[in-house]
């Protein structure tokens, strides 16, 4: 019991260290803030639907809130030069040049002392920022860890009682990704080593799939939707499934059974090149999924404002059905969020199964 | 270009905290949860097997209980039959001895009334015999009282003599 408390403490504790940090790191943001307003005003005079678009959906160094408002976001960079630098994106804000590092777009890049690119420096700079992107999947982490850890609290509070709360928000979809999803991918058998990843990778595609459609901070990040996070997930499901793999598995893939051999010169290959395409397959959904519920809601908020644009009373006309199709789409990317969970896990779930069947399911199967 | 090319803090940042949640959560929260879960579904199966493990028990004891009223009613049956037929024997039987009994009584009686006739009889004769000696006797004693009689007694068996 102590031990959980511990870690629970552990975690408020950098939770109140991080927001401590944003919140001090925001105090000298705000008087460049307002210079900037006036040029950036000027600048964006045509308004540039594309590039909005794209400004919300990627990665970022700092947090958009509102307006001109933005939270600014620690940045941790390293290289072999100058070893590890950690300060404030508003060090960075307007192209201006701190200890050798410049943000051109949302790339850092070093810069030599006449303030050009640095090629080479670049090359070898590794960076690890805090972008919007992590600390949204932060927060989502600390969300998630509340939720389950004080679910499982309220299960060895009443053991064997019916459930409440946020128990019984949790429980069905527990029971749902163990029965429906591990348990009938997997086998009765084998699924339990696999649940407790299944759990976590649909509750962090889930929860972090709601975040983003969350408008404002702490949500709106397109976490699920970048490609980093889907690949990451994809190689941790790729690993798993190959360290995992039986035998059985492994004989289909290099030498299916009962195959002529001149097919098999065929097959191999493309069973190979499959292996790896599955978990690609798994990333490229997830990304693209998420990726295109962004950028339509976002289009539809667009087209506002390039009516608006060429007459205002056509902007206010095209605000109400972007409106009504915005909130359509929102719930429509409710279900999206759930379905990519599962289709992400049932997959994941299915390629583990594939991987420890045994000899006689195969022989069904043909 | 930037939507495809997957950043490294980004994947750095995700293994760590992917690799923590999982940890956290795969020993804090599924795992209590998991058990929890499965202690309850198997306190709840548990406890509808017992039921239909009782209803099976209920439904077994009632057949049990039906099955032994008809066993009892059978045998109050048989028992009643059995002492029907033992009365109807035992009456016949008890007949039989009477009806034998009788016979034999009867019997003995006539015998009886035989033996009591005969000795009767013999007795009747004996004592007709005396009476007639008596009798005869006492005849004799009249017939032969004086000397005249004797005389004419002698002289009749004496002429009975002459003639032959």
């Amino acid at each position: 019991m102590t031990n959980k408390i511990n870690i629970y403490k552990h975690f408020l504790l950098i939770l109140s260290l991080f927001v401590s940090f944003m919140v001090s790191a925001q105090e000298p943001a705000a008087s460049s803030e307002q210079k900037e307003n006036t040029s950036a005003e000027h600048k964006s005079e045509k308004f540039n639907a594309g590039e909005l678009i794209i400004d919300h959906i990627i990665d970022s160094h700092e947090w958009h809130v509102a307006g001109h408002i933005a939270m600014p976001l620690p940045i941790i960079l390293y290289s072999s030069d100058k070893g590890l630098s950690v300060f404030s994106s508003t060090r960075l804000e307007g192209g201006e040049v701190y200890n050798g590092y410049k943000l051109i777009k949302n790339d850092i890049v070093a810069v030599s002392a006449d303030g050009t690119t640095d090629e080479p420096a670049t090359e070898k700079l590794w960076d690890i920022s805090i972008t919007k992107n992590v600390a949204s999947m932060f927060v989502s982490i600390i969300l998630m860890l509340w939720m389950f850890i004080s679910a499982a609290k309220a299960y060895k509070r009443n053991p064997g009682k019916a459930p409440k709360g946020m128990q019984s928000l949790l429980e069905p979809l527990i029971i749902f990704v163990r029965d429906d999803i591990a348990k009938s991918a997997i086998g009765e058998k084998k699924y339990k080593k696999y649940l407790p990843f299944l759990l976590t990778v649909f509750f962090f595609i889930w929860i972090n799939n709601l975040m983003g459609l969350v408008p404002f901070l702490p949500g709106g990040a397109n976490l699920t939707g970048n490609i980093a996070v889907g690949m990451t997930l994809a190689i941790i499901v790729f690993l798993i499934t190959t360290f995992s793999a039986n035998w059985n598995y492994w004989r289909h893939i290099i030498a299916m059974p009962g195959v002529p051999i001149g097919v098999l010169v065929i097959l191999t290959p493309i069973e190979i090149f499959g292996m790896f395409l599955k978990p690609m397959v798994l990333m490229i959904r997830l990304f693209a999924n998420m990726l295109a519920g962004h950028i339509i809601a976002l289009s539809f908020f667009c087209l506002i404002f390039i009516f608006a644009e060429m007459n205002t009373g056509l902007g206010y006309g095209v605000a109400v059905f972007s409106v009504a199709f915005t909130i359509f789409m929102g719930m429509l990317e409710l279900l999206v969020a759930f379905l990519q969970a599962y289709v992400f896990t049932l997959l994941a779930a299915m390629y583990f199964g594939a991987a420890i069947e045994e000899h006689h399911h195969e022989e069904a199967h043909h | 270009m930037e939507l495809v090319k997957p950043a490294f803090g980004l994947i750095f940042w995700m293994c760590i905290s992917f690799g923590i949640i999982l940890y956290i959560l795969g020993k804090f929260a599924w795992k209590p949860i998991l058990k929890m879960l499965s202690d309850r579904e198997s306190s709840i199966q548990d406890a509808l097997d017992s039921a239909e493990r009782a209803k099976e028990e209920m439904k077994a004891l009632q057949a049990g209980n039906e099955k032994i009223l008809a066993e009892a009613r059978h045998e109050r049956d048989q028992m009643l039959k059995d002492a029907r037929d033992i009365r109807e024997k035992m009456i016949a039987e008890a007949k039989g001895i009477a009806a034998k009994e009788g016979e034999r009584m009867l019997k003995s009686a006539r015998e009886n009334i035989q033996n009591e006739k005969m000795a009767a009889i013999t007795d009747l004769k004996n004592q007709v015999g005396v009476l007639s000696l008596e009798i005869a006797e006492k005849i004799l004693k009249a017939e032969l009282a004086s000397d005249e009689k004797q005389k004419a007694l002698v002289n009749t068996l004496l002429k009975d003599v002459n003639l032959n």
